[in-house]
């Protein structure tokens, strides 16, 4: 049986009175990328705050249904430990302006407090550094400013910041839609080689991003789930007429 | 004709921008006065002894205002230790819980304090504390002087904090970081310049205020440490030296009010420069 480290069921999300995101289930295979792609304003970003329980730092955000990470159902853990296993990747690359490359890096386990040695650190930084494809480009600067760098390597930046806290899963919301398309392009080869690693949600709404890097696909609209399945299918034979007319560019 | 019109409004435009020029150069020139005054008037007085002796018995000339300097600097002190922390947290509420009711009634509240005539807090602090422990001491000094520092540093902490990109606070938390230790660890250093220099322009604001200090620090003739005695500040003995009858006394005055205006004016010059290395860092 093929693992499914997150289970979305019967989940929807709220600000207020406002539904965003309403009885979506879906489940997320270990290492592998799903993509949730879908016109802007259709909650796909809603549900993937939701997944680390970001979205609950919009006041009056409420949810019903369920998160089950591996078999713990996530809004019965508490949201600090919760983050610290989902690592989040946003649209504009948002490192600390105030900290060099290496404490960016290393800057979950600094900011919580988490003591480590000075030889457990430069490996972390150093691991999650090549990870995140940076470590070439970087390593002799590693006490500069992050902000110094460009736009692309800010994001790569931010993966490694994320890698480093060994996540169950990554989250990346739009993470090029920011960037240049040489820079775009850099990063989509790097979510691919990650899949080894880690499993991640791509949150999108490049339909062609969604086609070059997933291996499965959901497409949100209106709060919706209206499709979910391999990628290449969702592509080629979509079941649903709306589906093959986002795919198609006739809305979105 | 029409280039005639066009021509005409060539010149209404520059005479519009010589006036412009004139009055910004007009409002600058009381500054240039009053810095010429102080220095033809003031700098003379000072020399070694003026800065580290205190004051000689009336009717011999000489001495120095160290006493008055060492004052001003306690009360300084006393002021900041009162208001930063107080600030600080108030400031980082505000900024934090930007819709909420009570920061609505807290950010009135500061700016109704930062109306009040500096008069009337010393007579608040006189009544509140002065008067219970039957002594002037440099300690009410100190409390009313925080007090009016308290609104400045509350909305100067305020504006920095909110000027922080809220993705910044999100990449925190995103790490499993807690809130408390996102305010102490990112946003309070990624504001640190912007909260330091509105620190150091309350300073400057209270350096220089003498009403506050009438019933509560009250003044001294004599070098004092202790926080619950009077002490001495500047702007008290030019207040005091000046309204004497002496010629030696008045020089003082001046050359007091030079070192005075020298300090506001390298407070209120550190506050820029520091404010403008963080403005370049976004």
């Amino acid at each position: 049986m093929v693992q499914k480290v997150l289970r979305i069921i019967d989940f929807s999300a709220s600000y207020g009175d406002g539904r965003v995101v309403s009885n979506v289930n879906l489940e997320i295979e270990d290492n592998k990328i799903t993509a949730v792609m879908g016109p802007s304003g259709c909650g796909k970003s809603t549900l993937l705050r939701a997944v680390n329980r970001m979205h609950e730092l919009h006041p009056n955000a409420t949810v019903e249904g369920r998160i089950m990470l591996k078999d713990k159902d996530i809004y019965r853990m508490n949201p600090i430990m919760l983050r610290r296993q989902i690592g989040m990747v946003f649209q504009r690359p948002n490192p600390f302006p105030t900290m060099s490359i290496y404490d960016n890096v290393i800057a979950g386990y600094k900011l919580n407090g988490i003591k480590l040695s000075k030889d457990e650190r430069d490996n972390i930084v150093e691991k999650s550094l090549i990870n995140a494809a940076l470590w070439s480009e970087v390593k002799d600067n590693l006490h500069k400013r992050g902000t110094f760098l460009s736009g692309g390597q800010q994001q790569r930046l931010c993966i490694a910041r994320a890698l480093a806290m060994k996540p169950d899963i990554l989250l990346l919301d739009e993470p090029t839609s920011a960037l240049d398309p040489k820079a775009t392009a850099f990063i989509e080869e790097l979510i691919v080689e990650l899949k080894k690693s880690v499993t991640i949600l791509l949150v999108t709404h490049n339909i062609a991003q969604a086609a070059r890097v997933s291996d499965y696909t959901a497409f949100l609209f209106l709060g919706e789930l209206v499709e979910f399945g391999v990628t290449e299918r969702v592509f080629t034979v979509p079941t649903d007429r709306r589906t093959e007319e986002y795919l198609t560019g006739k809305f979105g | 004709m029409c280039i005639n019109k066009i021509e005409w409004r060539i010149i209404k435009d520059r005479v519009f921008l010589l006036l412009l020029i004139i009055i910004a150069l007009v409002s600058i020139v009381p500054l240039g006065f009053i810095l010429y005054f102080l220095i033809i008037k003031g700098a003379p007085a000072i020399n070694w002894e003026f800065i580290i002796a205190g004051p000689k018995p009336y009717g011999i000339s000489g001495g120095g205002i160290a006493h008055a300097i060492v004052g001003t600097l306690i009360l300084i002190i006393l002021a900041a230790l009162l208001s930063v922390p107080a600030g600080l947290s108030i400031g980082l509420f505000l900024a934090e819980n930007r819709k909420s009711k009570l920061a609505y009634w807290v950010r009135l509240g500061v700016d109704i304090l930062q109306s009040i005539p500096s008069i009337v807090i010393g007579i608040i602090v006189w009544s509140w504390i002065v008067k219970p422990m039957r002594m002037f001491s440099a300690f009410s000094g100190g409390m009313a002087l925080g007090l009016m520092m308290l609104p400045v540093i509350v909305r100067s902490t305020e504006e920095t904090v909110r000027l922080i990109p809220y993705s910044i606070k999100e990449a925190s938390l995103s790490l499993g970081v807690p809130y408390y230790r996102t305010v102490l660890k990112v946003i309070l250093p990624a504001g640190l310049s912007g909260i330091v220099s509105g620190i150091l322009l309350s300073i400057a604001r209270i350096a220089g205020e003498t009403a506050p200090l009438i019933f509560t620090a009250f003044g001294s003739r004599f070098m004092n440490l202790d926080i619950f005695k009077p002490v001495e500040s500047m702007p008290l003995l030019i207040y005091r030296y000046a309204s004497s009858p002496y010629q030696d006394l008045h020089t003082m005055a001046w050359g007091a009010s030079f070192l005075l205006v020298v300090l506001v004016l390298t407070l209120n010059i550190t506050a820029k420069g520091v404010c403008r290395r963080w403005c370049r860092k976004y």
